[in-house]
């Protein structure tokens, strides 16, 4: 028998603690995978977030390290700028980047740092138990907004892709989603993307993915899916915010 | 010979860390310290080290732990507002047993004080300063030459144990000028092993982690036991400090730093009038030299402690000689320095005057 799918090795052979219908799998997945194919895993060191996938630090089978929340693009700088040769990538929740760790992100995108971001935005606190994050929808529910989030008391959510556009140094900033067949290709397009440039030096490549969180949803996976498409993608659109090799750079 | 040059202590600092064979540098600007990335900016640039200016004091420290976390020497400095916004990188640092060398150039407080010379920041430096069970190593230097040499001595000890380790210093010691005596030998950074923690890659070897947390039952205290028993022989085996006319002193004054140059002046004029004070210097502050003080509570009647805060060290020697002999305090805090008359007057008071 011949075997024609099993774990790529820059996954570790752990048990995943993650919900089922939980995007970080999928993500992880693709990850692992282009490790092997860029044959880049035995250079790269990763950033694990607080968060769900805090326990990415053992599910990446690279050198990895696990930072204090939202400072992932900082500890990344400090080891890419101290071994230029390794391929450094920071992975990160929407707590994680685009509350605690909002200026982190802003200056390595500022600074063009030649980094990788992996920002995973399912719209919630995930590990904590489901409470409003910055990327939360304006009326959807959570344990810190119970009525739902109420634009004129807790504001508007933060689109990340838009907010680094508005700089002129990131080189590539893009939005995909995990909730189609299609849209994980167009994710596995992105992060390959994303390794890519830095390989090629190019410098700060950053890769939002919505996601789906079932659990602190409250709906099946399948619901899930389906809200991603309705809700999730016409709050933030797909495509690309940014892609200086386009522009010939 | 060594050479000897004429230098701020902020510029022998930097020198001192450049010898050290540290190579990267991250900070934020905040007086009164601003010369050392300012200089430090130069002269990495000349030697092709690394230098950012970062978006904030977490940013800073946060670039320390993925430096040294990849096996190289890096370092920070700030003053005392700046250090508080560390903390929690220093936390996680010490919680991933990591070496790194932060600078603090005390400034008064608290809030955002002002930038006298202080010693207000003793306790944070010597408790752990963050959240959790932790120390961080600690040097007092009090001269331009001790600037230039604590560096690549806390890179050291910071490394011999992975923790990381703490300069403080003052504005006052920044800004004077002294002759400095420069290491003929600098480290180059090319020589230095690459310790077996390194983030690099996994080429040829296991995968390697960096973490500060572990939630299963039981590891986490099992972790902090082993730390503890590092924290035991850096108590054990690396109290530093310097005496100076202790041998048949009555008083012996504790000081530190900028007190500690102020309480030597003073203790000249004492003795000229007869009157028999020594000086106890603590170079390390963590492990207080707690020795030291012992020894000397045997022949010492007095104990006069100088800080530049309300009284935070006393504590220490308190502790250190178990109130087995009188210890009085003379403070000054928010940026107050001590004068060597003040001083005086104070060692006429307690030894009853000549």
């Amino acid at each position: 028998m011949q075997q024609i799918f099993g774990r790529p090795q820059g996954l570790t052979d752990v048990l995943q603690r993650y919900c089922p219908g939980c995007g970080h799998g999928v993500v992880h997945r693709i990850i692992g995978e282009l490790l092997v194919k860029l044959n880049i895993r035995e250079r790269t060191v990763g950033i694990a977030p607080v968060g769900c996938s805090v326990f990415a630090d053992e599910y990446f089978n690279c050198d990895m390290i696990q930072p204090p929340h939202g400072r992932g693009p900082a500890v990344s700088t400090g080891i890419k700028r101290t071994r230029p040769n390794c391929i450094v990538f920071s992975y990160q929740g929407d707590g994680d980047l685009a509350a605690i760790g909002t200026a982190e992100i802003v200056h390595a995108a500022a600074r063009n740092e030649n980094i990788t971001v992996i920002f995973i935005n399912n719209a919630i606190f995930g590990m904590t138990g489901g409470q409003m994050a910055p990327t939360t929808l304006p009326g959807m529910r959570s344990t810190t907004s119970v009525q739902g989030r109420d634009i004129k008391k807790q504001g508007y959510p933060i689109k990340v892709c838009e907010l680094l556009a508005g700089l002129d140094g990131p080189y590539y900033l893009v939005r995909t989603a995990v909730n189609t067949p299609k849209n994980v290709i167009a994710t596995e397009k992105a992060i390959k993307n994303a390794f890519v440039n830095q390989v090629d030096n190019k410098g700060f490549s950053l890769v939002e993915i919505l996601s789906m969180c079932p659990t602190n949803w409250g709906m099946t996976p399948v619901q899930a899916k389906k809200w991603t498409d309705e809700s999730m993608i016409k709050y933030y659109p797909l495509g690309e915010y940014r892609n200086r090799a386009k522009e010939g750079k | 010979m060594a050479e000897k040059k004429l230098m701020y202590g902020n510029h022998a600092m930097v020198e001192g860390v450049i010898a050290a064979g540290c190579r990267f540098f991250a900070g934020y600007p905040i007086t009164p310290q601003n010369e050392i990335p300012e200089y430090m900016s130069v002269r990495m640039n000349e030697i092709g080290g690394v230098f950012i200016q970062t978006e904030s004091e977490i940013a800073a420290i946060n670039m320390l732990f993925g430096a040294a976390a990849a096996g190289k020497r890096a370092m920070t400095s700030s003053s005392s507002p700046g250090i508080s916004l560390m903390q929690e990188g220093i936390s996680y640092i010490a919680g991933a047993d990591m070496p790194v060398l932060v600078v603090n150039v005390v400034r008064g407080g608290p809030g955002l004080g002002n930038i006298a010379p202080a010693q207000s920041d003793y306790y944070q430096a010597t408790r752990g300063g963050g959240h959790g069970d932790y120390f961080t190593i600690t040097l007092a230097p009090n001269s331009a030459q001790e600037l230039y040499e604590f560096p690549r001595l806390t890179f050291e000890l910071a490394e011999k144990y992975r923790n990381p380790a703490l300069i403080l210093a003052d504005g006052l010691l920044g800004q004077m000028m002294e002759p400095v005596a420069l290491s003929a030998e600098p480290v180059d950074p090319n020589t230095l092993p690459e310790p077996p923690y390194a983030l690099s890659g996994c080429r040829g070897r296991e995968r390697r982690v960096t973490r500060s947390y572990d939630l299963k039952a039981g590891h986490l205290e099992e972790w902090n036991w082993r730390r503890n028993a590092k924290y035991a022989q850096i108590i054990k085996e690396e109290q530093r400090s310097e005496a100076v006319s202790c041998d048949d002193a009555d008083l012996i004054i504790v000081a530190y730093g900028t007190c500690a140059r102020v309480c030597g002046a003073a203790i000249r004029m004492a003795r000229e009038k007869g009157l028999k004070v020594g000086l106890l210097r603590p170079i390390t502050l963590w492990p207080f030299p707690k020795n030291s003080l012992l020894a000397l509570a045997k022949t010492a009647k007095d104990f006069l402690v100088v800080e530049m805060n309300l009284g935070q060290m006393v504590d220490d020697v308190k502790l250190a000689i178990e109130c087995t002999r009188k210890i009085h305090f003379h403070g000054r805090p928010g940026g107050g320095v001590p004068t060597p008359p003040e001083i005086y007057e104070k060692i006429v008071e307690i030894l009853g005057g000549a």
